[in-house]
């Protein structure tokens, strides 16, 4: 019997009209957090193939890891994850194998699931299986840290899991701490998988199975998820706040005027119009952080003519309105990522100033270089999904282009065919995109977006000193002296080829009253509760 | 006359079959004709083609189109109408749960209309070019030119954020308060059934500014079909004989004129209720109301072909439905409707 079923049968028995409220109200919501968010989740499994973005928030409250990601106070006094630091979670400690080719997870003895269980090697070992075997976005993200195959897993013994690289790989170790890696209750799922469905796939879409900070109180797809904290909870300090509430609220002005209201003390993902707005507003605190490994760019294609000839790629580099698109499409919230000094990188960093910015008259010479004095007429296609900044940054960019001959008509494309359009077949010449990668490190984002044929790769970019040069300082670590010079190498070349512009590298806003604290920016974009506090 | 009836009925209903199956094969066809590819969307951001196959095998969307539709009408036919991708839930119990939500927002929204829109067009009517008849005539006018979701989102700013009076937008019930036991699907109703008044309160707090924000939109249509019928009626020669016979104004307002007007103003409310229905989906959004309309926004964008198919096979019968209704209504109404169907 689920909660649902429970209420409506408790209801019907007459217990419901003396218990109306939940216990929150009758305790004045002080140990409740409200939470508002445009989208939410479609499952509760975030392994599940057609799982949204918001289903990585069950998977991040509800579920442990063997570690997590440290948290480090910036300068400006907001928190935000540490990608140098993985913390203990259900593994205790770890050692890595004197060849480098394997390491030791020893779990935690008194940690156990919901139910009771205790949580063992063997849980971690099925639920591994399953992010290698089970397909879609667990595996892919899987195999981004070199786990293809079940083989990499061995269960030493009870409290002992050893997990073996085929090759060493500076993102393994922190591809074990994202959300895909979760460790789910193994007994409980195989009690209710069946022959179609060997993984428990259906069973955990609607009920979790895990041993995490917080436990599903209730699900109501399309309205709320609760989260009510677990206090058996062992893999580190118990939440502050006893209960989340998840609120669905497609409408962004509602969103603000809630949590302006103070009925919601908590907004994810805040439009950046909103943030701007609300960040003089005393009521509210906005706390924004740049996405880490993530820019919006201008994307040419250089299969398609004329963007074929770098000539004219840069001088639409050289044209674009970077200033005003800044100003009007992120509203400041974000870096700049133009007007950097020289094609010479400085440091071994993504994302980066690009060295181009606008200037109309570098950009005639270099068009009329290119044989195309009198500019050219293009299409530049954007995503309706992010109409945001995409609308307004499409208007200003046909406006600024407009001065140099180059005559642009603006394509809308509805999210779900976007996809499709500029990702797998990759056939708009013109385009607004961005992509942002769960681990931060510039040879990463090369991977998944400049190398050839990669599905990111919008522009068809094709290089063979790109190709090679990625692969090769992908494994190492970042303090290795051949990965910095290379990662330089790789930057500066695609900054004199420019199939991508960059604009400015977006902020992740979240809204929140202010006597919420302990916030923490993370690279998955949603909210972590378990750091959270209310005073 | 009642078995006459029934057979009107019993006909009305059979002459609906043949639409439906072309609502059937014309959804079918035409969600597959949407130039999204839904193995792309649902195989997830990072998903590569090797994934995306998967995807589309698992979806069964590499087999014809001949053997989905096959597939699809044997399962409809077993009541299942499939589970929808975007939220991993049957679309069946998807449509039990938010097409009541639906019907009772509208349903609000339309009594509302109705409560201001008739008393209005019939004095109006009553008093052509006299300032009530401008009064209407601004009223409707504002009522049907303002976007839904300006006048939802200021009735928002007005009542909620400035003055405090109304509850917070959060949908059907804030969340202090269980949802009902489910019997019909709509809250007022489940509510009081229960006995529950103290959530009664609260679910119908929540109704009153996207009912009126609906209400404002439909008031246009209802008020001049009223306006016009009147006037059309309190002219005819049947009412200027009564008044000659004597009979009391009222009498001669409501039993003549307003009984015989009272046609053309039921079949726009018919009308009325469908596009108020459509409507609805820009309300839901701005009072984050888990209706029918956002649902099936979503699925269209993601092209989420069973809950697409499954929204318009809904509606296709509910509009069948309130055909009917209309049609049964006015031959109790109008005793020249009936027999001949």
């Amino acid at each position: 019997m689920d909660r649902r079923q429970f209420i409506a049968a408790t209801g019907a028995a007459g217990v419901l009209p003396f218990l109306k409220a939940m216990p929150a109200g009758a305790q004045g919501r002080d140990d409740t957090l409200v939470a508002v968010t445009g989208f939410g989740p479609n499952s509760m499994d975030i392994m599940r193939v057609g799982a949204n973005r918001p289903a990585y928030q069950p998977a991040i409250n509800l579920y442990d890891r063997l570690m997590r990601y440290g948290i480090r106070e910036l300068p400006d006094g907001t928190l935000a994850y540490d990608k140098e630091v993985l913390e203990p979670e259900l593994a205790e400690s770890w050692t890595m194998a004197d060849d480098g080719m394997s390491v030791d997870f020893f779990l935690r003895r008194d940690a156990t699931f919901w139910d009771g269980t205790p949580v063992t090697a063997e849980d971690v070992k099925w639920s591994f299986d399953r992010a290698v075997l089970l397909g879609g976005f667990a595996t892919v993200q899987m195999r981004a840290g070199g786990f293809t195959d079940a083989d990499q897993w061995e269960v030493v013994d009870e409290h002992v899991f050893r997990v073996h690289f085929n090759a060493p790989s500076k993102l393994s170790m922190p591809n074990l701490a994202v959300p895909t890696a979760i460790v789910y209750n193994s007994a409980l799922c195989k009690a209710n998988a069946t022959d179609a469905d060997p993984w428990a796939s259906d069973f955990t879409h609607v009920t979790p199975a895990g041993g995490g900070a917080f436990k599903l109180e209730r699900w109501d797809s399309g309205q709320q998820s609760v989260y009510i904290r677990n206090d058996d909870w062992k893999s580190g300090p118990l939440p502050g706040v006893r209960r989340v509430i998840v609120r669905e609220v497609p409408s962004a002005a509602t969103r603000r005027a809630l949590l302006e209201r103070g009925d919601a003390q908590f907004s994810i993902d805040m439009p950046a119009k909103d943030a701007m707005e609300l960040n003089e507003n005393p009521r509210v605190k906005v706390e924004g952080h740049p996405i880490g490994c993530c820019q919006h760019h201008v994307g040419m294609n250089v299969a398609m003519a004329p963007f074929d000839n770098v000539l004219v790629r840069r001088a639409i580099a050289y044209a674009l309105p970077y200033e005003s698109i800044y100003n009007l499409a992120a509203f400041g919230r974000g870096e700049k990522l133009w007007g950097g000094e020289g094609f010479e990188p400085a440091e071994a960093v993504w994302p980066l100033p690009s060295p181009y910015y606008t200037d109309v008259e570098k950009a005639k010479a270099l068009l009329a270089e290119a044989g195309m004095p009198d500019g050219f007429e293009t299409t530049l296609s954007i995503n309706l999904g992010l109409a945001d900044w995409q609308e307004p940054a499409a208007v200003l960019i046909q406006e600024a282009l407009a001065e140099i001959g180059v005559r642009v008509t603006i394509d809308r494309i509805p999210g779900a065919n976007w996809r499709t359009a500029a990702l797998i077949e990759k056939r708009l010449p013109f385009h607004l995109e961005n992509f942002g990668g769960w681990l931060d490190y510039p040879d990463y984002y090369f991977f998944w977006v400049y190398q050839t044929g990669r599905l990111f790769n919008s522009v068809n970019y094709s290089d063979p000193m790109v190709d090679e040069v990625t692969d090769m300082v992908l494994p190492l670590e970042t303090d290795h002296p051949d990965w910095a010079p290379n990662v330089k190498k790789l930057i500066a070349k695609v900054w004199e080829d420019v199939p991508l512009a960059p604009l400015y590298q977006p902020y992740l806003d979240m809204g929140m009253a202010p006597r919420v604290e302990g916030y923490a920016y993370h690279f998955h974009r949603l909210l972590d509760a378990k750091t959270l506090t209310m005073a | 006359m009642a078995a006459s009836r029934l057979g009107i009925v019993a006909r009305r209903v059979g002459g609906a079959i043949p639409s439906l199956v072309g609502v059937v094969v014309v959804t079918f066809v035409l969600t597959r004709s949407l130039p999204g590819d839904p193995a792309v969307y649902f195989a997830g951001l990072m998903a590569d083609a090797e994934s995306i196959a998967a995807t589309r095998a698992r979806l069964g969307l590499d087999r014809t189109w001949i053997e989905q539709f096959v597939s699809y009408v044997e399962r409809l036919f077993a009541g299942d109408w499939g589970v929808s991708l975007q939220t991993g839930r049957p679309v069946l119990t998807e449509l039990s749960q938010r097409l009541p939500a639906s019907l009772e927002l509208t349903l609000a929204g339309l009594l509302f209309a109705i409560g201001v829109a008739v008393p209005l067009g019939v004095l109006a009517a009553t008093r052509p070019n006299s300032w009530v008849d401008h009064l209407c005539r601004v009223v409707v006018t504002a009522g049907v030119s303002l976007p839904t979701f300006f006048t939802g989102l200021f009735l928002v700013y007005l009542f909620y954020f400035l003055a405090g009076v109304a509850p917070s937008p959060l949908g059907r019930l804030d969340f202090i308060y269980f949802s009902p036991p489910h019997v019909t699907g709509f809250y007022t109703i489940d509510t009081a059934l229960a006995g529950d008044w103290w959530t009664f309160r609260g679910a119908l707090a929540q109704l009153v500014l996207p009912a009126l924000t609906l209400g404002l939109f439909a008031l246009a249509p209802i008020a001049r079909m009223t306006r016009a019928s009147m006037l059309a009626a309190l002219s005819a020669d049947f009412v200027r004989t009564a008044t000659a016979m004597g009979l009391s104004r009222r009498k001669v307002l409501w039993t003549y004129a307003f009984g015989n007007a009272f046609l053309p103003v039921l079949t726009t409310l018919g009308m009325v209720f469908s596009f108020l229905l459509g409507a609805n989906v820009l309300v839901e959004r701005v009072f984050s109301w888990p209706g029918v309309g956002s649902f099936a926004i979503d699925a269209l964008v993601a092209s989420d072909y069973a809950a697409v198919q499954g929204f318009v096979l809904a509606m296709a019968l509910l509009f069948v439905a309130v055909n009917l209704l209309i049609d049964v209504i006015y031959t109790l109404v109008d005793p020249r409707v009936g027999l001949e169907g």
